[in-house]
């Protein structure tokens, strides 16, 4: 029943995580699920890899991070996208359908 | 890929890491609340799809992959790791460091010592040899001389100045200039000044401008011209360093010159580092052939075009040798028919000390790769010894990177420890090395422990600490190693041995080229002062008069007055006999005229001699020999026959049949009287010990075309010779109390100061030789008692199988002489190597003196033999039933 999950693509964690992200401000455990249900479970999130991404993304001020009570009174680090986080994921969007477009087109062009 | 780090991330990245760094604790516990979180979250959806809370909570954890390896990955992220990882390696270097006091005071001390003395030596060889000369495109600037048919360089005539000034297309400016030593008026005190007459293009050439006022121009430098000077700075300091000064006069000798600009502090003026005023030199456009516009008494300074290349404005030059023109006649003394000489102005500066400070430099990288490679040795019998660590933190799983970063922290640790003791004893070095800096070194003033000099000692530091840490670190994280967890202390491999024995072989090999340079020094210093002078430098004492004053401008007053000063003199107490001299030996003076002898008329005869106009009585004052004829006396004056006496050299060379006396000569002018050769004297060593004299001849000042206005006087006396001084001076003042009286010295202090730049590099090299020698001995020591305390098991057994202890006294001691004799062999061939280049400081010994070699060879094994001896006898007293118990 199911298809084999595998590792985000290389390179493409943070333009996954920004556009999460530009829906609505998440924590780390709830960027991770959004992933793998929009892709169907076809990524699986490492957790290392993810808090890793995040904290580079927080130092590179593409996100902001912040301690907030959620609904079920605990506290979570929730990280929202900025504005220049907001501009760098028009650039890598734009810059994924590009080498996206490529690949499909060598691909037909094999086929 | 990523887009140039905006200042928001830039500060993100500082704040967080320096957070991380800092706060590791509130960065761990947040990391830890987050992955927390994320648990929970995860253990709340698992247990929505059915799970029982304990089994959803396990499944979360183990999604994770253990909240460890999650935290543990973040944490390996970030610029703050390395730094964190470094810090972790410098605590635990510097807890390993103070634990091990001993061996940590030996490393520091000893590098301390070499990177000091390097620093030292750095800081006094930089400024002269390395650094750029402190003028705009340096490497344009020259001097330019004329050479004599003997092939000696000459100093030019204002005649040549003015033929190349209108001919040389190459230099954008030249320039002449002489000494003038002024004697400054209206104060307490005359004071005489050093300072010098130029041309107008002086400092325009040098590339300078006043810092106040304006620079010398054509009108200022033309005959009869007006009398302006420039001040230099610490002249106008000492003036009052009031700001309106241009304008106003100073008084040299007598006459009010108007100040037209102040010199800036950090002006150097490499050419007469003491000139503190300048004045234009005014010289006349007659140019006839007896005037002073065809002496041979200016420095040429020159600033070649941008683009030409230096050898080409010597091709320049030499072209315009080559061919005269008519409109600009030459006379035959100044016609460049031996063509001109071109020398960069860096050169002309340097070439005298350059020797010195080659050598001096060459040594002290010795000394410093000698302490390098004792604290090698060091770390290395510590690596031996710390065999089990190492393998334990490699079983705990620090891999052979990891084990070598932590050893070269420590080497590295040890080396700037060192390098900042280091930086006290350069400052400690600079002062000595200021003074007892050869005469002529220039650049004094730059010599001092700069930024330049800082940063040499701290690169230095860092490549020692990784020099001296490689091998170590290398040899202690080798694999094989890694098997000494279960073996012990009981014997390190062969490896370290044979590394440790080869670098004793190299320091006893550096140290004795040390010794063997610094004894051929000794032994030439030694010849070199040993050198017969030419006079008796007993008890004699002399100072330096300088006429000034309108009132003397006559040749009759003036000679009066040294009359008189003499009569003076001579009543006071003590005094034995004194007389003047137109030029002292060994004092720098150096005033040389053309001679012209009748006999034949060849012009093969025509030569050069150092002139001295002496009073009667200069001869015996300074024991200076009579070999044939009479010497001069108080008949050889005004209105007699002129007569000269000459030195033995020069009779030697002119009349080799050794018929000179009754011969003639012209001296000084081409078209002069002639002067009958009346005696001969014994050579005197003029310029310096270590150079035979040039030909002498000896005229009375009244006898001669002029009575000089400097006169330096020399006089004997009973006793020690120094308190002689202020006596004397005061009789001269008595006289006329205006006379600066300068360069009191006794004729010892001067015979000693020829020799500085030897004894210079004499002192350094005896101070490194010391060094070494020590150092080696330690290295020696060092490396046979860890060897005796590895070997004590096999010493065990050879006595209970029957070794006597001479046997084993005999056993370590040859282990300590074999290093030792290889060591003194490849020094030996090392030596032969260096000591070629220290030949420009060698008097009259060869390179390669047996006995400097013979007796360097003998203190090194009898230095050796000493270290060797103390572990050996603690091996022959080591008790077997102890040692054997002990395994």
């Amino acid at each position: 029943m199911d298809l084999p999950t595998t590792d985000v693509i290389q390179g493409t964690l943070d333009l996954l995580i920004l556009k999460t992200l530009s829906l609505e401000p998440m924590h780390g455990y709830g960027i991770a699920r959004r992933i793998e249900q929009i892709s169907r479970g076809v990524f699986k999130v490492n957790p290392g890899s993810l808090l890793t991404a995040l904290q580079r993304l927080e130092r590179a001020g593409w996100v902001d991070a912040e301690w907030r009570q959620t609904e079920n009174a605990r506290r979570a680090k929730v990280y929202a996208l900025t504005r220049a986080g907001r501009k760098q994921l028009a650039a890598e969007t734009e810059d994924w359908a590009r080498r996206a477009g490529a690949v499909a087109r060598l691909l037909n062009a094999e086929a | 890929m990523s887009p140039p780090m905006s200042p928001v991330s830039l500060w993100r990245q500082l704040s967080r890491g320096v957070r991380v760094l800092f706060r590791r604790a509130d960065a761990d516990q947040e990391l830890d609340a987050e992955v927390e979180h994320w648990v929970n979250q995860a253990a709340a959806d698992l247990e929505a799809g059915g799970l029982s809370p304990a089994e959803a909570r396990r499944r979360a954890r183990v999604a994770l992959g253990g909240t460890l390896s999650a935290r543990e990955e973040v944490r390996e992220h970030g610029w703050e790791r390395v730094i964190h990882g470094a810090a972790a390696d410098l605590t635990y270097a510097a807890r390993r460091l103070r634990k091990d006091a001993a061996f940590t005071s030996l490393a520091v001390v000893t590098l301390a010592l070499g990177i000091g003395a390097a620093t030292a030596i750095f800081s006094t060889v930089n400024p002269v040899l390395f650094e750029r000369l402190p003028y705009p495109h340096p490497e344009r600037l020259v001097t330019i001389s004329e050479l004599g048919r003997s092939g000696a360089a000459l100093e030019v005539t204002y005649g040549t100045f003015r033929e190349l000034a209108q001919r040389a297309h190459a230099f954008a400016s030249l320039a002449v200039l002489k000494t003038w030593q002024p004697t400054l008026g209206g104060r307490d005190v005359p004071e005489r000044l050093d300072a010098q007459r130029v041309s107008a293009g002086y400092f325009r050439t040098l590339g300078v401008a006043p810092l106040l006022g304006r620079d010398f121009t054509a009108n200022d430098d033309r005959p009869h011209g007006p009398d302006v000077a420039i001040l230099g700075h610490a002249l106008w300091q000492r003036l009052g360093a009031d700001r309106g000064i241009v304008g106003r006069t100073v008084t040299l000798d007598d006459t009010p010159y108007t100040v037209i600009g102040v010199m800036p502090e950090r002006f150097e003026n490499l050419l007469a580092p003491s000139a503190e005023a300048w004045a234009p030199l005014q010289y006349g456009e007659s140019f006839a052939p007896n005037t002073r516009e065809w002496g041979h008494h200016l420095r040429m300074l020159g600033r070649v075009r941008p683009g030409i290349d230096p050898a080409a404005a010597a091709e320049e030059l030499a072209t315009i040798a080559r061919t005269p023109l008519a409109e600009l006649p030459r006379v035959p003394w100044a016609d460049l028919s031996g063509g001109m000489v071109v020398t960069s102005l860096r050169d002309e500066v340097t070439q005298g000390v350059r020797p010195a400070l080659l050598a001096v430099a060459a040594a002290v990288l010795l000394l410093l790769a000698i302490a390098g490679v004792n604290v090698t040795n060091l770390l290395l019998a510590r690596g031996a010894q710390r065999q089990g660590e190492f393998a334990m933190r490699a079983a705990l799983g620090a891999g052979r990177g990891r084990l070598v970063r932590q050893l070269l922290t420590e080497s590295l640790l040890l080396a700037v420890l060192g390098g900042a003791l280091g930086l006290v004893v350069a400052e400690l070095g600079v002062r000595a090395l200021v003074a007892l800096s050869p005469a002529g070194l220039p650049r004094l003033d730059a010599i001092r422990v700069d930024t330049a000099v800082l940063l040499f000692a701290f690169g230095l530091s860092a490549v020692i600490g990784i020099a001296v840490g490689l091998v170590p670190a290398l040899q202690a994280s080798t694999p094989g190693l890694r098997a000494g967890v279960e073996r012990t202390s009981r014997r390190s491999s062969g490896d370290y041995r044979r590394t440790r024995g080869s670098l004793v072989v190299a320091e006893v090999a550096l140290a004795l080229v040390l010794l063997v340079s610094a004894g051929l020094l000794f032994r030439s210093l030694t010849r070199l002062l040993a050198v017969d002078t030419g006079f008796d430098d007993g008890p004699l004492v002399t100072m330096q008069l300088q006429v000034t004053g309108h009132r003397y401008d006559a040749d009759s007053v003036r000679y009066g007055f040294l009359e008189q000063s003499l009569e003076a003199v001579r009543g006071v107490p003590g005094v034995v006999a004194a007389a003047y001299t137109s030029q002292l030996p060994l004092s720098d003076d150096l005033d040389i005229y053309g001679v012209h002898l009748e006999q034949e008329g060849d012009p093969a005869n025509d030569g050069a001699a150092l002139r001295y106009a002496v009073t009667p009585g200069y001869f015996s004052a300074m024991g200076i020999p009579l070999r044939a004829g009479r010497l001069l006396d108080e008949h050889d004056r005004t209105g007699s026959p002129r007569s000269v006496v000459v030195s033995e050299s020069f009779a030697r060379s002119a009349f080799p049949r050794g018929d000179a006396i009754g011969q003639r000569l012209r001296f000084g002018d081409p078209e002069g009287d002639w002067y009958t050769i009346v005696g001969v004297v014994g050579d005197v060593r003029q310029t310096a010990l270590g150079l035979t004299t040039a030909s002498a001849v000896y005229v009375t000042p009244t006898q001669w075309h002029w009575v000089d206005r400097q006169m330096s006087l020399v006089v004997r006396g009973r006793g020690e010779p120094a308190s002689l001084a202020p006596a004397v001076r005061a009789a001269i003042w008595s006289v006329d109390k205006d006379q600066p009286v300068v360069r009191v010295a006794t004729m010892r202090e001067l015979v000693e100061a020829s020799v500085t730049d030897r004894r210079f590099a004499l002192t350094v090299f005896e101070a490194f030789g010391v060094a070494a020698l020590l150092l080696a001995a330690i290295g020696l020591y060092g490396i046979l008692s860890v060897s005796v305390t590895e070997r004590t098991r096999e010493i065990g057994v050879r006595s209970a199988l029957g070794a006597s202890s001479r046997d084993i006294l005999t056993l370590v001691l040859r282990q300590g002489m074999v290093l030792t004799a290889v060591g003194v062999a490849v020094g030996l061939v090392l030596a032969w190597a260096a000591s070629r280049s220290l030949a420009a400081l060698l008097f009259e010994l060869p390179a390669l003196d047996p006995v400097t070699y013979a007796s360097v060879v003998v203190l090194l094994l009898g230095v050796a033999a000493l270290a060797c001896s103390g572990p050996a006898w603690r091996a022959a007293r080591l008790d077997p039933a102890v040692t054997l118990r002990a395994e």
